[in-house]
């Protein structure tokens, strides 16, 4: 099913969890990610139970140099 | 007591002169933003030379950051991480980042930034206030930028803001503190940390803030875009404490005309 993380079109298995997204993107090594599904924050506890639908967009974010 | 005693005891008097955020001490006034840095080596002996116990962070998508590297450098020099809301236009946006922040980096602490335009930079005051309620509400500790207005600065205090960070000038100017006395009618307004925030283009601009009553500065691309970052840090470090000196030592009335300083009696009739 398509989806769409970070803006750009991507490819994940039917009823993925965010837990396996940020696995298969590498995210899930980095202790210090944050996802939001849909404009709604996915706090860390519930990555493994929260399951992504069709068309669903996801931001998976990271802190950086700024302000 | 002789001048080799006072010297060191004033020292030691100023060392300890710390103020707090939301309950929590910061022995140095000085606030490091990380935008803008060639480089994570450069960067860290800017953290090291400024002395800074606090250094701000942004959230970006995953792929465009230097997250790890970043984040181990700042855990190495042993300075706590204030993310920020940078680059959000609306309330809604940066509440939503702040959420996110808290759970990237395990804080509830944020510097609030609502950007009304790209080419100013300057706050939102109406989405910024909405955000500091919603954000307040939900636990948070939050930082507010705002704009040199003690009216909105005390509407953020009021809100539960734990500090209020007027702009000297737009962010990355340069152009220093364009109008001091509303600085100085600010830290009448409020009564939580005053932190001058944007627009710190040199050492005197830093100065100046504390002269004028800010608790504290915070910078960014002074440090990180002068020619030489580490040695700028070093220059911001001294002019914060030196404007905090002079603020407490009462500097002295302005006068029209001069005012001699070696006394007139007994001058000879040559």
């Amino acid at each position: 099913m398509q989806v769409t993380v970070n803006g750009a079109p991507a490819e994940v298995q039917e009823a993925a969890t965010v837990a396996a997204l940020l696995a298969a993107r590498g995210g899930g090594e980095h202790r210090r990610v944050a996802v939001a599904l849909n404009g709604e924050v996915v706090p860390r506890s519930r990555w493994e139970t929260t399951r992504l639908a069709p068309g669903d967009s996801i931001e998976v974010l990271a802190p950086t140099a700024g302000g | 007591m002789t001048t080799s005693d006072v010297a060191p005891a004033l020292h030691r008097q100023e060392a300890a002169d710390p103020f707090a955020i939301a309950g929590e001490p910061f022995t140095s006034r000085l606030l490091l933003g990380t935008g803008g840095v060639p480089s994570l080596e450069v960067l860290e002996r800017a953290v090291v030379a400024s002395g800074t116990q606090l250094v701000t962070v942004a959230l970006r998508r995953m792929e465009a950051v230097i997250g790890g590297p970043l984040l181990e450098v700042l855990d190495r020099c042993g300075v706590r991480q204030l993310p920020n809301t940078a680059g959000c236009r609306t309330a809604r946006e940066a509440v939503l980042t702040a959420q996110l922040a808290r759970e990237a980096l395990d804080t509830s602490w944020v510097k609030l930034e609502v950007i009304g335009d790209e080419t100013t930079l300057l706050p939102d005051a109406v989405e910024l206030l909405d955000a500091a309620d919603q954000l307040v509400a939900d636990g948070f500790t939050v930082l507010a930028y705002t704009n040199d207005d003690p009216i909105l600065g005390r509407r953020l205090a009021d809100a539960g803001c734990a500090a209020v960070m007027p702009l000297g000038s737009p962010i990355g100017s340069g152009l220093g503190i364009r109008n001091p006395h509303n600085i100085a009618l600010l830290r009448e307004a409020v009564d939580v940390p005053l932190v001058l925030d944007a627009g710190i283009g040199t050492a005197s601009d830093a100065a100046l803030a504390m002269e004028l009553g800010c608790d504290a500065v915070l910078l960014a691309s002074a440090v990180t875009r002068a020619r030489a970052p580490e040695r700028m840090a070093l220059a911001m470090r001294h002019a914060v404490e030196a404007g905090r000196l002079a603020r407490g030592a009462g500097r002295i009335p302005r006068r029209w005309h001069a005012e001699a300083s070696t006394p007139t009696e007994g001058l000879a009739e040559l």
